[in-house]
């Protein structure tokens, strides 16, 4: 019934790396940075765990299962409606890490500053970064600090990185997606993006909105406390929901159907968007957090989410159809489908 | 929604005339609008939609890349553009290539912010790139105007204005090129209004209908396209009336006029159109980058196998391209329709391959 184009052929292996230089498309999140990872990167350090390309590598130490995660942030300007890059840099590796469904022990946090950077805009970035922890309880044990040149770098970029536990009947992995499957997502997407595009020098919006910038720790852990039965779960950053949802439907070789009147917008969001030409599907989010679930604890999850102060907006937002070539397929409020693929840069540098 | 929808499939089909029709939606926002929505699957097979030249980025020749590229090698310049052009292929490299070496090439959102950059770097000539319809061309006037009335002398703009309804003009008298009516663009006609259009109507008996951008609007539009052929009209209508009038912002136009003449203008894919183009007046020359950067001759070609020329003028569609989605895709653009976000490949390779 499906005639599809040029969508299965994109074999990642095997393939060399062409490019001449690095470009900011290597770093957007969507093609070009997949086949940086798939033809370069991998190349040179693949093995069984980062061959998974998962947000969270789980590590076997005996009997335990370890977390382990790293991130860096460069996002643009540092403070934005809704955060700054301290909070940004706690918040993503958090997220990043507790996709496994663990429980975060502690986080490393290291900083490379430009000569110049004002020591009241660092207190400001430390005194966020310090509220993420506080409401997390977690500590930073590890740290390091480097200093450049000025025009070196621009004002602040910030590596984290951070481990977890998993509980022993904790196995969330793409892997595990199954025909049936419901998807969920705990709120409007494409906050984060917008609120950054907005308040860029360039722009002169007057908006309202915020980015989404928050720590889903407690989310995702009264996620597994209500079902053992989560079988993936993905941070939804660069490269927005359509991506995320187009890897994990080719990695677990299902196709998906999305329901567009269930995927949270706020209208002020979409206004942005569409003044820009941009599609909320592909815009980032440092909040929001997308769940595959067995189609029977569906609802209870759901629940549990929307008792979260990170959750209130949830919703099930689709469902995987059948095994196959990893097709998303988004059926629209007009009553009309199309296929969301990896799209190519839409020129949003430096968005975390 | 799904009600008014049904509603107006219900009209379209009813006003449908006996016969395949051919539906051009001139400008590119309504391509892409068209294939995000995926409005072909609501249409009977009946009409046909082809996408036009209405794409600024699409039909800027490919010398004309060559040359800013040129400008930006040779002379020590800050080159501002809109986003699209960044990445469209010139002969043997992309604006966007050069940035990466280390030129400076940066991406503006509005022109007047262009202008204030220039005055705020008083020794730094600063190049803006005119890029775009009659939508556009009234802030370029502007802030021509205001560069020269503040004797901003560092501030410079290349020039690849262009006119729409002369392109329109030049397709029908294509005859590979078959129409039965055209969707006219909706903000082109917020400026120009809708008597531009009308020798369209009259002279060559071609209905013509002025829509908006949001699915609604664009249904509504093509039932009364289908409506004036079945029943043998020829008229410009205006389906976009919350936002364009009969006869346009004569205040834009007139500010069009003050800062630039007509001339013939150079087309990618359609060639020299008569009268197509602008060119600044002599009292504004001083702001032109051509005669303030010589640069040497460039040999420029075109891509091979590039369709690109073809599907700005409806002949072909995207995917009767050979290199669409093969040679040519959105990381690896060919043509210039696979760059712009209004670009007919680009519209088709992100949105329209559902086939069921």
């Amino acid at each position: 019934m499906t005639n599809i184009k040029n969508i299965g052929n994109r074999k990642i292996n095997n393939k060399k790396f062409k490019d001449e230089i690095i470009q900011l498309s290597h770093g957007d999140g969507g093609i070009k940075t997949s086949e940086l990872i798939n033809n370069l990167l991998l190349k040179y350090f693949g093995n069984e765990i980062l061959n998974k390309l998962e947000d969270s590598a789980v590590l076997n130490c005996g009997r335990k299962k370890i977390s382990y995660t790293t991130d860096s942030f460069v996002v643009n300007p540092i403070f934005f409606p809704g955060g700054d890059i301290g909070k940004l840099s706690i918040c993503g590796t958090i997220n990043d890490l507790v996709t496994t469904g663990c429980i975060p022990l502690a986080l490393s946090l290291s900083f490379i500053l430009e000569e110049g950077f004002p020591v009241s805009d660092f207190k400001k970035i430390l005194l966020s970064t310090k509220k993420i922890l506080d409401e997390t309880g977690l500590n930073i044990v590890t740290g390091d600090t480097k200093v450049v040149e000025k025009g070196s770098a621009d004002k602040i970029f910030i590596n984290t990185s951070g481990i977890g536990l998993v509980g022993n009947d904790i196995n969330i992995s793409p892997r595990k997606i199954k025909v049936g499957d419901k998807i969920l997502i705990n709120g409007g997407i494409a906050e984060h993006g917008t609120a950054i595009l907005s308040c860029r020098k360039e722009f002169n919006f007057k908006t309202n909105i915020v980015s989404d910038c928050a720590p889903l720790s407690s989310l995702v852990n009264s996620m597994t406390a209500a079902s053992k039965n989560i079988h993936a779960l993905r941070d939804a950053t660069r490269g927005g929901l359509a991506s995320i949802l187009f890897e994990l439907a080719r990695a677990s070789k299902t196709n998906i159907n999305l329901y567009e009147d269930k995927i949270p917008v706020k209208k002020e969001v979409l206004g942005i968007c569409e003044f820009l030409g941009l599609d909320p599907l592909y815009i980032a989010n440092e909040g929001k957090m997308v769940a595959f679930v067995d189609r029977r604890d569906a609802d209870k999850i759901l629940q549990s989410m929307k008792k979260n102060k990170y959750g209130k907006d949830s919703q099930i937002i689709g469902e995987v159809t059948e095994k196959g070539e990893g097709l998303v397929i988004l059926n629209t409020e007009l009553g009309t489908r199309r296929i969301l693929d990896l799209h190519y840069s839409e020129q949003l540098p430096r968005i975390c | 929604m799904k009600e008014k929808i049904k509603e107006l499939i219900e009209f379209i089909n009813k006003n449908k005339p006996g016969r395949s029709i051919n539906i051009m939606e001139v400008c590119g926002t309504h391509t892409m609008a068209i294939s995000r929505h995926g409005l072909r699957q609501l249409l009977p097979e009946s009409i046909n939609l082809i996408s036009g030249p209405g794409c600024p980025v699409c039909v800027t020749p490919i010398s004309d890349i060559d040359w800013v590229i040129e400008i930006a090698r040779q002379y020590d310049v800050s080159i501002f553009t809109f986003g699209d052009l960044f990445r469209v292929p010139g002969t043997e490299s992309s604006l966007y290539n050069e940035k990466s070496k280390g030129r400076d090439i940066n991406i503006c959102y509005s022109p007047i912010d262009v202008l204030n950059f220039a005055k705020n770097n008083p020794y730094r000539k600063v190049i803006f790139i005119a890029i775009g319809f009659e939508t556009t061309i009234p802030l370029t006037s502007v802030i021509v105007k205001k560069a020269y009335n503040e004797k901003i002398n560092n501030f410079y703009i290349y020039n690849t204005h262009k006119l729409i309804p002369e392109a329109l003009e030049l397709l029908l008298l294509d005859k590979e090129v078959k129409i039965d009516a055209f969707l006219c663009p909706g903000h082109v006609s917020a400026v120009i209004g809708s008597k531009p259009y009308v020798f369209i109507a009259k002279d060559y008996h071609i209905p013509c209908v002025i829509s908006g951008f949001e699915p609604l609007d664009i249904l509504e539009s093509i039932g009364m396209t289908a409506k004036q052929v079945k029943e043998g009209r020829s008229e410009v209508e205006i389906q976009y009336k919350r936002v364009v009038r009969e006869e346009g912002n004569p205040t834009a136009v007139k500010s069009m006029y003050e800062v630039f003449d007509r001339s013939d203008s150079e087309w990618r894919g359609l060639g020299n159109i008569p009268g197509s183009g602008l060119k600044l007046k002599d009292k504004f020359l001083r702001f032109d980058v051509r005669t303030s950067f010589p640069v040497k001759k460039i040999k420029s070609s075109e891509p091979a196998g590039c369709e690109c020329g073809n599907v700005l003028k409806g002949i072909k569609k995207p995917t009767e391209c050979k290199l669409f989605s093969k040679a040519c895709r959105p990381e690896n653009p060919v043509g210039p329709c696979m760059v712009s976000s209004e670009g007919s490949c680009a519209a088709y390779y992100k949105y329209e391959k559902l086939k069921t």
